[in-house]
């Protein structure tokens, strides 16, 4: 099997796996990142969403092949202590019932605020469409998400 | 002054000893008749004879308390909720309380149950009465110690003071002392206007955790030389498995084993409903792995059984409502000659299709089983069922099986059904190794335990005064109705009938989000809203009169509901909601319901935006009695309407030759942020009554409500689920 060194939460993972292994079942088998979650394989649910370069996208749609020098960044790297706005705000809102979304909702609320830091309601709706929250905590995220954008 | 009893037949529910390191630990029963295992009384320096005791306080000399919570955590929130009742009686500020729950491998607690929205109502009791024992006790050793009686102290946050004095000491500071105190028969428990932490909002407990992506899920589960495993199950319901290219499989990379199981077990119960009792098992150590070669098998399947269709779902209901048997029924006064004697009639027949539940955390268990034992890990809501089931397959004594909890990525129902954690014991078992069993999303949404589809009947006969003078239902589903014969409008019509019809499938089902109660809702409050239109009346009032006749001059012996407070729920939310005011392009809709022993009100807010209906607000009146966790009873509130709105709008698994059409979110829809109402207003009716459920009342009353906005915008009367599919293209004006 190939070896591939990818960047991960700004430490370098030298991981041996098959071209097409996608990049959530490398975080979750091979490197322990359980943060990330499987929720749906087809990047239809959002709950593996990490940033790559900086931009929300699907673990579970991203093969390990193309990742190499890119920088991602997992729910476990997104602050040290746990204190980006965006965890900030989800605590401030007590957001999560189940929490397993979470993760992704968390990851794709703060690409959005970092590229758009006074988001719209419909900002948040196209950006956050593709995270299915099944306990319907959706009028708190977005309350959330507009408290984060003031911290 | 309200007292409860620490004993029982002589059996206390409480236990006291010194704790470990200093203080007093406290040991009560959460649930009567509930047990913990012996690793968890080593683990935590638990004497011996403290049998049928689950719950513990520790009070440790530093006056931090430890509240070890049980519960199954699903999400709605008993993690947090239940400690604040136990500190509330106790006395102690929240700040210097600690919940705690033991690293999983050591076991902890066992036989909880988290089902029927019922956590809170059955350890409301228990929880108090430990609080208020332990603060009893804190208070007499105080009392002892300055030689004063307890009716001298005060206590106030975890410190006792002398009320004609200055001395002061801390729950701390005497916790070790308290141990030696006798245990008293009967506790006063706090006056409900005393309460100052119950009714407040906490934050949950788990919060930092989850939103640093902690592993606290199932699927995050791992153990030292554990293997993964999936399964493959008969690709429609009708089918099973003959045999399978094992040889083929075997030999892929990464597999290390494949074969077939069986999961039949005797006597099942009905916790083990699943859709398939023999499965394909595949073996490795990386998930990806197993994915693709789960792609790669070729089996043989034979049928079984009819492979049913979604027309035929709906012929055979059709059919069941003609002349189906009639299981159970209502008969109040002369309904037939009612109804031929009314000036105005109206029927409808309202319909909603399958539903899987979809948790977000597809189902998953750890099992480690040996010769003589089994060790189960994961999300279940019923580990007692699931014991139970293991050792029945397994042939092992029950005291032999261990089931422990995780963290649970949603239940919704699901997971009261054992299944899962059976088909992770007959792997464990074939391959002799602990073995995490994953399913994918495509396994989850295909195997079954379904809600079942409904159709009902309804229709009302209106006299010449628009007086309701006749009421009938005729209810009937794959496989069961979901008429409730004693629920409302029981009691307000004078003749009145409602009638159960079961109808077969092979599709397995269980109990889904307030099962029943969701869909009798949806097509009882929209049915009513036609029936007050065509008396004449604004639905709430209509609504209202109907219970005034239930408090006043009740129809036949019993009805299933208290009417005041299904009233006040209505009056609320129409004093909440400006009920009565228009706004031009908002559409309303109302409906109320009571289920799980709670009240719940709604009015729904929806504008049209290019032609596609949107819900823009919605205000909700809940009587849960007291409320215990304020804003997170909000939120569990806020998250049933959104799966209401969300179901009866968008969601639907339809079938074809016995096997499921939408195996995925791409073609099964569950509602997303954009389609989500903007604000959800929870309004609470205050009274003194112990608490009743939550996790499901919230989301039938959203059917309904949503129905009849939606008649409001649209002028069409939706009566099939999914309605988004249902509504005729607007005219757009202007």
């Amino acid at each position: 099997m190939p070896i591939y060194n990818l960047k991960i939460n700004g430490e370098i993972h030298s991981i041996e796996a098959d071209s097409d292994t996608p990049l959530l079942w490398v975080l979750r088998d091979q490197i322990n990142l359980l943060g990330t979650k499987y929720g749906c394989g087809i990047g239809q649910c959002g709950a593996c969403t990490v940033h790559v370069n900086g931009n929300a996208l699907r673990s579970c749609s991203l093969l390990i092949s193309q990742l190499q020098g890119m920088d991602i960044v997992t729910i476990e790297g997104l602050s040290k202590e746990g204190d980006h706005p965006v965890q900030q705000a989800w605590l401030q809102h007590d957001v999560p019932q189940c929490g397993y979304c979470q993760s992704g909702q968390i990851m794709s609320a703060a690409a959005l605020l970092k590229n758009n830091p006074n988001p719209s309601d419909s900002d948040i709706d196209a950006a956050m469409n593709g995270n299915i929250c099944r306990c319907g905590t959706y009028v708190r995220i977005k309350e959330a998400i507009k408290t984060a954008s003031k911290l | 002054m309200t007292k409860i009893k620490t004993q029982y037949n002589r059996r206390s529910f409480l236990k006291v000893s010194a704790a470990a390191g200093g203080g007093m630990l406290i040991g009560f029963s959460w649930l009567t008749g509930c047990i913990t295992d012996k690793e968890t009384k080593e683990m935590v320096a638990i004497p011996k004879e403290w049998y049928e005791i689950n719950g513990y306080i520790k009070i440790g000399d530093t006056g931090m308390v430890t509240i070890y919570s049980p519960n199954p955590e699903i999400g709605q929130n008993v993690r947090t909720s239940m400690p604040m009742i136990v500190a509330e009686e106790l006395d102690v500020d929240w700040e210097n309380v600690v919940v705690e729950q033991a690293p999983l491998n050591t076991g902890f607690y066992q036989n909880q149950f988290a089902g029927g929205s019922l956590s809170i109502k059955l350890s409301w009791n228990a929880l108090r009465m430990a609080g208020a024992t332990g603060r009893r006790m804190l208070l007499e050793a105080a009392s002892k110690e300055w030689g004063l009686s307890v009716s001298d102290l005060s206590v106030s946050k975890g410190v006792i003071k002398e009320i004609n004095g200055e001395r002061s000491i801390t729950y701390g500071e005497i916790a070790s002392k308290a141990v030696g105190i006798e245990i008293p028969e009967e506790v006063e428990l706090k006056e409900i206007k005393d309460f100052n932490l119950i009714g407040t909002s906490i934050k949950n407990v788990d919060g930092k955790k989850i939103v640093t992506g902690k592993p606290l899920f199932g699927l995050d589960y791992n153990r030292e030389g554990m293997q993964l495993a999936m399964i493959q199950h008969p690709p429609a319901f009708g089918m099973k498995l003959k045999d399978f290219n094992e040889d083929e499989i075997k030999k892929m990379p990464g597999v290390k084993d494949a074969f077939i199981i069986d999961t039949t077990i005797s006597e099942p119960a009905w916790s083990d409903e699943k859709g398939f009792l023999q499965l394909i098992a595949i073996v490795g150590e990386s998930t990806w792995k197993l994915i693709k070669a789960k792609k790669a098998i070729k089996a043989n399947w034979e049928v079984v059984s009819e492979l049913e269709n979604s027309e035929m779902h709906l012929n055979k209901m059709e059919n069941a409502l003609v002349s189906g048997a009639i299981k159970d029924s209502r008969k109040d006064g002369n309904p037939e000659e009612a109804f031929k004697n009314a000036a105005k009639i109206v029927e409808r027949t309202y319909s909603s299709p399958f539903l899987p539940h979809n948790t977000m955390e597809p189902m998953n268990f750890f099992a480690h089983v040996t010769a003589d034992s089994a060790e189960l890990v994961g999300p279940t809501q019923t580990p007692e069922a699931l014991e139970g089931s293991v050792a029945k397959l397994l042939n092992l004594p029950i005291e032999n099986v261990t089931v422990n909890m995780t963290r649970m990525g949603g239940g919704f129902g699901r997971r009261l059904y054992v299944h899962f954690g059976v088909e992770a014991a007959a792997i464990s078992k074939k391959i002799g190794a602990p073995v995490k069993l994953i399913y994918t999303r495509e396994d989850d949404m295909s195997q079954g335990t379904y809600r079942p589809a409904y159709q009902s009947t309804y229709k009302a006969g209106l006299d010449e005064n628009n007086n309701l003078i006749a009421f009938s239902v005729r209810g009937t589903g794959l496989p069961e109705s979901s008429v409730f014969p004693n629920r409302f409008p029981a009691g307000t019509v004078d003749n009145y009938l409602a009638e159960e019809i079961s109808a077969k499938t092979n599709v397995t089902t269980g109990a889904w989000r307030a099962p029943r109660s969701h869909f009798t809702a949806g097509a009882e409050q929209a049915f009513l809203d036609e029936v007050a239109e065509l008396a004449g009346k604004d639905p709430i009032d209509f609504r209202l009169e109907l219970f005034d006749k239930a408090i006043k001059n009740p129809v036949g012996e019993k009805y299933d509901y208290e009417a005041e407070r299904y009233a006040g729920v209505l009056k609320l939310v129409k004093e909440k909601s400006n009920w009565g005011q228009t706004q031009p392009g908002v559409y309303r809709g109302v409906a109320a319901y009571f289920c799980h022993s709670s009240y719940v009100a709604e009015v729904i807010d929806l504008v049209m935006e290019n032609g596609q209906p949107k819900v823009k607000k919605v205000w909700c009146a809940v009587d849960c009695g007291i409320v215990v966790n304020r804003d997170a009873a909000k939120n569990m509130v806020q998250g049933g309407v959104i799966d209401g709105i969300g179901h009866a709008m968008y969601s639907e698994l339809t079938f074809n030759n016995g096997a499921v059409n939408e195996m995925n979110f791409d073609r099964y829809q569950l509602m997303r942020h954009s389609q989500a109402p903007e604000s959800i207003e929870v309004f609470f009716v205050e009274n003194e009554i112990a608490p009743t459920g939550l996790g499901e009342p919230g989301l039938p009353p959203a059917v309904g409500a949503l129905a009849n906005a939606l008649y409001q915008a649209t002028g069409q009367r939706l009566t099939k689920q999914p309605f988004a599919n249902h509504i005729k293209a607007q005219k757009i004006l202007g």
